[in-house]
């Protein structure tokens, strides 16, 4: 008892500030929005953290990263074993580090956090991740021996990654086949250049590759080759292959000019860097006055993206409120201070053109929370009467992905979920179809990059286990 | 990834061949599907419908028409240089079976990508005759590539130098002065073509394919840039598509999507002074 209240008496209650571009100077930029903690800031950050006995942390991150033994050492400054530490559960944390939603996370369960501002894990584990790659000193993991057991990978995201990475050091011989002329999935098509900038995406995947992995870019599964075709060649098949067909609203007017998925016109900024154009060559609206539809991060990244692209305004136009946002905290709070005016309790039900198919604007509903649905959130209810116009010249929906039905359509036998998501054994990754396993958003919709790769790591060890002994058979069959 | 460009040629005016190593589309590609290439690190994704291809040497021909900034960086590009994107087969390939009669119209790069939809009917059991359609005699090429695989083979010039002179809305009275029923029709070309071949076909209720050719990027059904509707239903010319039902086609819209980035599409052009009155049906 003595002993808790001198622990409660040294804690801390406020986090370190991490410093960030100001809000002025942001919007006008597609820099990195947080600068990152530098030495000291971190040290001290860390010094907040209790070290439990019992980590509660722990149990809320997907990958149960060493949470108290990395913090503990860079409290000590021992930055080296901390990156160790951390490297040791999960191999992307410059990119977990800052995109995580750990507020739903790890720092929920801090116990720091019970009576004040949690523990800062993630920008640690971020600082971390930056203070390595700063060091050039990498170090690689030794490699098993060759086993001469042949592994396709389909989608070079990060669960596709993680896959790769686990599998290659066990000596298995990994080719990931990517549908887009670059790795990382949505890190790098999908979430902007200000919230977690290419060249890290860019540096883990030259780590993966300096493992071994081999990338096919430009091939598309299920076209430029099937399933069936690939399991002819490669012993076992792992498809992560995300979620990436757009919804739409399903409300008239949709397909006017300026009117966009949320994908396209992440895309055509990130992937393509339509933010530099016309150096590079793919164009890309400057809206005056932008809405976008939903409430996720997605949707924050989009309305923030417009800012930058020089919008007046940007608008988040949202059917619940501000309490329902399922954003992360940082971002809406970002998108705030940048300016995203936040448009809550409205739904769009009509957008309308000029005579020239060009969005002129949205036709909106007032809505009013009302009983909690399925997922225990109240849902929202039309106000009757309450229409109103929103002008714009530019739409963006952002509601959600469903999984790609490529695959599906061309590898009969493989079971498919009423989602369109590929079906698969949680445990193991399995899926219906012998020597195939699939995870990430492609077996459980949206959802996370920690969830991605969580996936990725619990499907390799499956897949490990099944080439090592599958290896006895092998040789029987070579006998015969 | 490199793709070696194996010949780049000026076909007919402003129209160019190019012959492209990748074996990987050439073993599997079929008849009516597209690729999509960048001509460089900078460049946007395109996408061109496939002409040829032979699984042996690992080749692909695509015809492409030189309209904007990347089909002329794709004109200079010279035998040996290397394109760093090309991927493909996408698209769903073209409805192959025998239907009996077979009416294929091609205009511009379609004259190209008709070529093995052709062929495949042929295969197939079809009589097959293929229509070219271009502004002037010297505008047509591959004609003779036609005449030993189909039918019969006609054109239609708009100035009249070569086959019969006027457009495309000729199509039912030659047809009838030929006697040709046909059990339907296959178009491939600039979405003028496309357009005015399924207004001309409307009326006699023959089936009529369109390849339709709005802007895309990912070519994957990523990012719904490539949408239109069909018969009141939005569709992704990408993996629904490319081939719809010419009759069923939202051509208003679809025409009018087309044009979301002319502007800045343009700029450059009208900035270094080629481009300052741009008629092109590929575009309108
Ligand atoms: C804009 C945006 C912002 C987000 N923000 C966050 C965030 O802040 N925090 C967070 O944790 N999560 C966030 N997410 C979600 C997170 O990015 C995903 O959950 C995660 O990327 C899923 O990983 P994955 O490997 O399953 O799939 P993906 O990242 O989608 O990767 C799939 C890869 O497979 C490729 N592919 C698809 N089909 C084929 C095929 N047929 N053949 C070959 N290759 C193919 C794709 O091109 C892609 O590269 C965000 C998502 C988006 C879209
Ligand atoms: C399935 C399909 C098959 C096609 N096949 C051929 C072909 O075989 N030969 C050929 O010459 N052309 C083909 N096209 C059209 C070709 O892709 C465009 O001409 C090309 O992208 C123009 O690029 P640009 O930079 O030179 O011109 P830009 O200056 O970029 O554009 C000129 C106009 O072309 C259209 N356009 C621009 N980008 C795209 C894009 N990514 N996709 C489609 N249209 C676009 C726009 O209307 C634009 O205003 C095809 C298009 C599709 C969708
Ligand atoms: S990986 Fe994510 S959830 Fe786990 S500790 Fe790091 S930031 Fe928290
Ligand atoms: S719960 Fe909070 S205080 Fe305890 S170990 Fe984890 S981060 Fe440190
Ligand atoms: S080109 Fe992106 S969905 Fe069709």
């Amino acid at each position: 008892m003595a002993e808790e209240k001198k622990k409660k008496s040294k804690i801390k209650p406020n986090r370190v500030n991490m410093p960030k571009q100001t809000p002025e100077e942001r919007v006008r930029n597609f820099d990195e929005v947080a600068l990152g903690f530098t030495e000291k800031l971190a040290m001290e950050e860390a010094s907040r953290c209790l070290q439990c006995k019992k980590p509660k942390c722990r149990e809320g991150c997907p990958v149960e990263v060493r949470i108290p033994e990395f913090i503990g050492l860079i409290a000590d400054g021992n930055f080296k074993e901390a990156a160790k530490v951390m490297k040791d559960k999960n191999a992307l944390p410059a990119v977990c580090g800052r995109v995580c939603p750990q507020e739903e996370q790890c720092e929920k369960l801090c116990i720091v956090g019970v009576k004040h501002e949690p523990v800062s894990i993630g920008r640690l584990e971020r600082f971390i991740a930056d203070w390595e790659a700063s060091q050039d000193t990498l170090e690689y993991p030794k490699i098993a021996e060759s086993t001469e057991k042949k592994v396709a990978i389909v989608g070079a995201g990060p669960a596709g990654l993680t896959v790769a990475a686990d599998l290659v050091v066990k000596g298995h011989d990994i080719t990931i086949f990517e549908a887009l002329h670059e790795p990382g999935g949505v890190l790098i098509y999908g979430i902007p250049e200000f919230r977690l900038p290419k060249a890290i995406v860019k540096r883990e995947m030259d780590y993966v590759q300096k493992l071994g992995v081999k990338v096919k870019y430009d091939f598309v599964v299920g076209k430029t080759r099937t399933i069936a075709s690939l399991l002819e060649e490669y012993d076992v098949i792992f498809i992560g292959t995300g979620a990436g067909l757009p919804w739409f609203l399903d409300i008239p007017g949709e397909n006017l000019n300026g009117v966009f998925s949320a994908n396209e016109y992440l895309t055509r900024v990130n992937l393509m860097k339509g933010y530099l154009f016309p150096d590079y060559n793919t164009p890309i609206k400057r809206p005056r006055r932008v809405l976008t539809f939903g409430g996720g991060n997605v949707a924050m990244d989009c309305a923030r993206t417009a800012l930058r692209l020089g919008s007046d305004e940007s608008h988040i136009v949202y059917r619940r409120s501000k309490k329902e946002l399922p954003a992360r905290g940082e971002e809406v709070e970002n998108a705030e201070e940048e300016g995203v005016i936040f448009d809550f309790l409205t739904n769009p039900i009509k957008l309308v053109g000029d005579e020239n198919g060009w969005l002129k604007g949205a036709e909106c509903l007032k809505m009013e929370l009302g009983e909690p649905d399925a997922s225990g959130r109240r849902r929202p209810v039309p106000i009757e009467g309450s229409e109103f116009f929103m002008e714009a010249d530019a739409a963006v929906c952002a509601i959600g992905n469903s999984p790609n039905p490529l695959i599906p359509r061309t590898t009969p036998g493989l079971k498919i979920g009423r989602k369109g998501n590929i079906e698969i054994e949680p445990e193991t990754g399995k899926t219906s179809m012998e020597r195939i396993w699939a995870g990430g958003d492609v077996a459980t919709g949206t959802a996370t990059v920690i969830m991605a790769m969580g996936a990725g790591r619990v499907a390799a060890r499956s897949m490990h286990e099944y080439l090592s002994g599958g290896e006895q058979e092998n040789d029987i069959y070579v006998k015969q | 990834m490199e793709y070696k460009i194996i010949e780049r040629r000026m076909i007919v005016p402003n129209i160019h061949e190019l012959v492209v190593e990748a074996e990987d589309v050439a073993k599997s590609v079929q008849p009516g599907q597209f690729i999509i290439l960048r001509p460089d690190d900078k460049g946007e994704r395109i996408p061109l419908s496939v002409s040829d291809y032979n699984p042996e040497l690992g080749t692909v021909t695509a015809f492409f028409i030189e309209v904007g900034e990347s089909t002329s960086l794709l004109a200079l590009l010279k035998p040996g240089d290397t394109i760093p994107t090309f991927v493909g087969p996408l698209g769903l390939p073209t409805d192959i079976e025998n239907f009996g009669t077979v009416v294929c119209v091609g205009g511009c790069f379609g004259i190209g990508s008709i070529y093995p939809i052709a062929r495949a009917l042929k295969e197939a059991g079809n009589t097959v005759h293929v229509l070219l359609e271009a502004r002037s005699q010297y505008l047509i090429y591959w004609k003779e590539r036609y005449e030993e695989l189909v039918d019969s083979v006609f054109t239609i010039t708009r100035d009249g130098t070569m086959g019969y002179p006027g457009h495309i809305s000729l199509l039912p009275d030659i047809l009838k002065e030929k006697n040709i029923k046909p059990d339907r029709f296959i178009v491939n070309g600039c979405t003028f073509l496309l357009n005015r071949t399924s207004d001309v076909t409307r009326a006699s209720g023959v089936k009529t394919i369109v390849n339709m050719n709005p802007i895309m990027i990912d070519g994957t059904g990523m990012c719904g840039v490539c949408r239109l509707t069909v018969d009141g239903e939005t569709k992704f010319a990408c993996v629904d598509g490319p081939d719809f039902d010419g009759h069923l086609v939202d051509w208003d819209e679809f025409r009018q999507r087309r044009l979301t980035y002319y502007d800045e599409e343009t700029a450059p052009l009208r900035k270094s002074g080629t481009g300052t009155e741009y008629h092109c049906k590929l575009i309108r």
